[in-house]
């Protein structure tokens, strides 16, 4: 008899799926890996991505060549120009525009496009395309500078550079050397033509220890010279405002814009490269979550971005020391400010002294800060997080106004935020059961239907009955009036819902002994809460079997289900065996396909396993536990597993368990109905035993199927 | 379309006011046993009875209905003003047009520091204003952001104070006497917001209501400031036509010794190209006569008699015009205590009712904000 109730599964490994240890859906994560990899659909999800890897990889082999072109051939280069050198500039062009170039690209492209080797034109050209994938090194700026005090380049080419430098300056990863330059471009300043474009540069690499009174004087003296300029204003107001003694002049109390915009040239650029930066450094990107979203400047209010960008919190310095000024502000130390926060060992460091930013809805896109919210054991960083992200829901959520809809993209990458975050925390945000809770009545079943769903799996454990009439009737309502792949999805995450549930049970009950008392009745108050879920969709699924005229589709959703259902007991451990309805019991066992029939035998098999165990158990600490399983159960079960072996194995179907009356029997008109339903016969094996005896005996012209059994009964 | 309601208002009450839209039925959660969460971090407040809890619950209870759902509500009483108030700063705050806000409660907002934000947020907005440049917190500029305390504008004792930022123009030159231009005001407020005030733990701080007059441009920067600094979040207040009907009744409810204003309701019709707006205006009087009669229960009004009400008025109309106003859309309704509009304008103009119509107001941002 166990021989047929144990059809191995073929092709995946079941065992190891469900296990509790394993995550459930894709996006799961070790929460202990720090070195979490970020898939590359991740990083771009509608991409033809094979094609574009492709490409990829071609352009970096093209851009090679051109750089060692670049780099080796100096002289060669001179004669055999327009060409070859065509070719390498578009190039690096196209790569440059497209994803940037790497700091080394920009080491050597900054040396040739300084050292004047070749006409200015190219020398623009390649200046205009120094674009960064994401920083610039310090020392590539330091030997562009030394080139310019050799004299070797025009002036239109130290403007452009002047004007890239000021474009890149957050770019650049460091700026210390650059700073002891201060002199060489303070001398800079002499240049009429320079002029604007150094004091921009200065404007922004201005410390308090460059402001020396020589300095101002010699800026004095131009003022006196060129006039008031906007430029030398800007300069000299930078001064003043770190060493306000040292300059009496006044300065006209309302600003006028210092400098024309000097980054016109990369503006789209920078964009992109802000964008590609927004994890802030190239190590910990691989830590980072998923892409940063960008929004274009369509809400008034609320800048750019749905999620805030990450800025430490101001409440403690500011409002602390009333008499702290700008400077000292920036020169303080003590705690870390979450900008420097890039790596785990770090994290762990400064857990103590990690200032929380400002705005909490910023942790969703920084994993570092999820782990810290995980851990730390704060209320109100957890109803600062909780009231900003019910209100972003509300206020994005594209079908609860009207006419909102062309913000769908940006609303659905909002929601894949968010289930990146939950599920890299494992947990779900109680935000999100309240934003169900009100959106789904409205919902209709299509737009964001993915992140819906993946929402809905994530719902925190609770009171099923409580959730019923606020979630899964909707649900139920959606589940019946859409199509049979939206069923399918439904199912799905449920499924993926109850093994949330289940692990955080499971964990729960590893966590306290099962001892005392009131806990047992709250296991029971879980565990019913479980059983009413499984109920559920036990029901859903009779029905939706029904309305999809037993589509073995939804069929392999549906038992897909039910093998995680089976296994609680063994698996998560908990006190707790539901079996599926008849109907689903009785349309799999006479389904017409084999991996059904497969997929049912193992099911039953493993609520055989439980039962055992449970049984087991209960007859060793029946004093203890006064969780017991109904004899119903298992009456019911035993009730199937013999109506199965008489279907399939003895041959004798219909006598226990389900019954027909020879009647009605008679009356369906089959013939040998005793043994239509075994393994030879049955309507989903019947291909098989045809290809077998084909096998054994290929020149034979007519088959009888009933010699399988002979042979059998023979061997 | 414009129609005096006259004198013959006979009471219609052979009404048929099944018609009117009936809300849901609140979900009435059975009865709600402390559970036993599972230890996940999160889920470990959760055994205690913590706001995150506490808030959590009312959201389950309110979340299947989409107004709010007290079926009665009482009518505004003669000023609830707490005695400390300042007369000025009341009548200031009349016969302005306001722009309704619901806030989030502020994290780590302090009475105490009024002065340093003023400093704070006059040197952001000059920072906004000007892009780009750094400025020096304290710096001299042509604006000057006062925060003050309105005292009394409250329901309760534990109501936190409202708080009253303006933006003033500095003059140019300082010999200059005149007194200072308010280019922006906005005011914060919470008027018997006990419902959300249980929620929250003490670092917060719950202003759930937020009136701004003034350049929208303004209001986004000072937003955006009070978004960056207490952790809060501002969504637009609209007034759907439910509440609007509600207001409607209350107001008229209200005893008023000097009508200073027609009651009127404005009811827009939606065809292209251009909407048409309906305008009913009725003698206040008429309206009081005409509750007066639909009114049972002292003191309070209930969902039936709102519903009663303007089933009254849209008959009467139907009556004279052929009109279903029930087919259109209510988007404001002015009387002589305050005016409301739709888009989540408000203008109040009875001092004396003033907690009375906040008290409505704060109760639909919270409503908003759960």
């Amino acid at each position: 008899m166990h021989a047929v109730m144990m059809p191995q599964k073929t092709g995946k490994n079941y065992q190891a799926q469900n296990r509790p240890s394993q995550g459930s859906s894709s996006y799961q994560t070790n929460l202990s890996a720090c070195e979490v990899k970020q898939k590359p659909s991740d990083s771009k999800e509608n991409n033809p991505m094979q094609d574009d890897e492709h490409a990829d990889d071609q352009d970096g082999d093209v851009l090679q060549i051109a750089m060692e072109y670049f780099e080796k051939d100096p002289i060669r280069s001179l004669r055999s120009k327009d060409k070859i050198l065509e070719k390498h500039l578009i190039t690096v062009e196209n790569v440059a525009w497209k994803n940037g170039l790497a700091p080394e690209t920009i080491d050597i492209l900054l040396n040739v496009a300084l050292s004047g080797r070749f006409g200015n034109a190219v020398n623009t050209r390649i200046l205009k395309c120094l674009i960064p994938a994401t920083l610039i090194s310090e020392d590539s700026v330091v030997k562009a500078v030394s080139w310019l005090c050799v004299g070797k380049c025009s002036g239109s080419t130290k403007v452009l550079f002047y004007r890239w430098l000021i474009a890149m300056f957050d770019f650049i990863d460091h700026k210390e050397q650059i700073n002891l330059l201060y002199g060489f471009f303070f001398a800079s300043l002499q240049d009429d033509v320079l002029c604007p474009y150094v004091c921009h540069l200065l404007y922004l690499l201005t410390k308090k220890e460059n402001v020396k009174p020589f300095r101002v004087r010699k800026l004095l003296d131009l003022q006196a010279k060129m006039g008031m300029q906007p430029h030398l204003q800007a300069l000299l107001s930078v001064y003043k405002f770190f060493v306000p003694t040292l300059i009496s002049v006044s300065l006209p109390v309302r600003k006028k814009i210092y400098f024309k915009n000097s980054e016109n040239l990369w503006k789209t650029a920078l964009l992109a490269v802000r964008q590609r930066n927004q994890g802030l450094c190239p190590e910990p990107r691989k830590l980072m979550l998923g892409p940063a979203n960008i929004r274009p400047l369509k809400r008034k209010w609320n800048s750019h971005s749905i999620i805030p960008v990450l800025n430490s919190s101001s409440h403690t310095t500011e409002c602390g020391k009333k008499e702290m000024n700008l400077s000292e502000y920036l020169s303080s130390s003590g705690s870390l400010p979450l900008e420097q926060l890039q790596r785990f060992p770090q994290l762990l460091e400064n857990i103590h002294c990690l200032e929380l930013p400002s705005q909490m809805g910023s942790v969703l896109n920084n994993s570092l800060l999820l782990h810290y919210i995980n851990c730390i054991r704060d209320e109100s960083v957890l109803l600062r997080l909780y009231h900003w992200l019910s209100q972003t829901l509300q206020e994005e959520c594209v079908w609860y106004k009207v006419n909102n809809y062309e913000n769908g993209k940006e609303f659905a990458s909002f929601l894949d935020t968010i289930i990146r975050a939950e599920s890299f925390l494992h947990e779900g945000f109680y935000s999100c059961e309240a934003f169900l809770y009100k959106s789904l009545p409205l919902w209709d079943g299509f737009c964001c239907r993915s992140q819906v769903l993946q929402l809905v799996s994530w719902i925190p454990f609770n009171n099923f009955s409580e959730m019923k009439p606020l979630l899964f009737d909707h649900l139920a309502h959606l589940f019946f009036t859409s199509t049979i792949y939206f069923k399918c999805s439904i199912i799905e995450s449920l499924k993926e819902l109850l093994q949330n549930w289940l692990l955080w049970l499971s964990k729960d009950i590893h966590v306290k002994p099962v001892t005392d008392s009131p806990l047992d009745t709250s296991l029971c108050e879980s565990m019913n809460s479980v059983f009413k879920l499984v109920h559920y969709v036990g029901w859903l699924s009779t029905i939706g079997m029904r309305l999809e005229s037993n589509s073995t589709f939804l069929m392999h959703f549906i038992l897909d289900f039910f093998e995680t259902a089976c296994d609680i007991y063994l698996i998560y451990n908990l006190p707790l065996v539901v079996l599926f309805p008849r109907a689903i019991f009785y349309s799999a066992l006479f389904t017409l396909d084999a991996s059904i029939l497969n997929q049912l035998c193992y099911i039953m098999h493993r609520y055989h396993k439980n039962l055992t165990a449970a049984k087991k158990n209960e007859l060793i600490q029946k004093a203890k536990s006064k969780l017991s399983f109904s004899s119903k159960t298992y009456k019911e079960f035993n009730c199937c597993l013999t109506t199965m072996v008489g279907c399939l194995w003895t041959s004798k179907p219909f006598k226990k368990g389900i019954r027909f009356s020879p009647e009605t029997l008679e009356k369906l008109g089959v013939e040998e109905h005793k043994r239509s339903l075994n393994l030879v016969y049955h309507s989903s094996l019947l291909g098989y035993a045809v290809s077998f005896l084909l096998q054994e005996t290929p020149e034979e012209k007519t088959i009888n199927l009933s010699s399988i059994q002979v042979l059998y009964v023979q061997q | 379309m414009r129609s005096a309601l006259g004198g013959g208002l006979g009471l219609q009450l052979e009404l048929h006011f099944s018609a009117m839209q009936k809300t849901m039925d609140p979900y009435d959660a059975p009865e709600s046993t402390p559970r036993q969460h599972p230890s996940c971090s999160l889920k470990e407040y959760f055994l205690a009875a913590t706001p995150l809890q506490r808030r959590l619950e009312s959201v389950r209870k309110q979340a299947t209905s989409f107004v709010p759902t007290p079926p009665r509500r009482r009518i505004p009483q003669r000023s609830q003003l707490q005695e400390d108030v300042d007369p000025q700063k009341v009548a200031f705050l009349l016969h302005k047009q306001w722009t309704l806000y619901s806030l989030t409660p502020l994290y780590k907002f302090s009475y105490t520091n009024l002065k340093e934000y003023s400093r704070l947020l006059s040197a952001f907005i000059t920072a906004e204003k000007q892009k780009g440049l750094a400025v020096e917190v304290g710096e001299d500029c042509n604006i000057k952001v006062v925060f003050s305390t309105l005292l009394g504008v409250k329901g309760t004792q534990s109501d936190p104070e409202a708080v009253l930022v303006q933006i003033l123009s500095k003059p140019q030159l300082p010999s200059e006497d005149r007194e200072a231009k308010a280019l922006w005001t906005g005011w914060f407020c919470c008027v018997f917001g006990d419902g959300l005030l249980e929620t929250v733990s003490e670092d917060f701080t719950c202003l759930p209501l937020f009136l701004a007059n003034g350049a929208e441009s303004n209001t986004a920067i000072i937003g955006t400031w009070f978004q960056k600094t207490f952790d809060c979040y501002f969504s637009p207040l609209a007034i759907n036509a439910f509440n609007l009907s509600w207001m409607a009744a209350m107001w008229t409810a209200c005893k008023m010794d000097r009508y200073v204003a027609a009651t009127e309701f404005l009811w827009s019709v939606p065809c292209s190209p251009q909407s048409l707006d309906i305008s009913y205006a009725i003698h206040p009087e008429d309206a009081k006569a005409l509750w007066d009669s639909v009114h049972r229960t002292p003191g309070e009004v209930t969902q039936e008699e709102v519903d009663l009400f303007m089933d009254c008025l849209s008959s009467h109309f139907y009556r004279h015009f052929r009109i279903h106003l029930s087919a259109t859309r209510l988007v404001r309704v002015s009387t002589s205590v305050a005016s409301a509009h739709t888009d989540g304008k408000i203008k109040i103009i009875c001092h004396k009712y003033l907690i009375g119509v906040l008290a409505y107001l704060t109760e639909l941002a919270i409503f908003q904000i759960e």
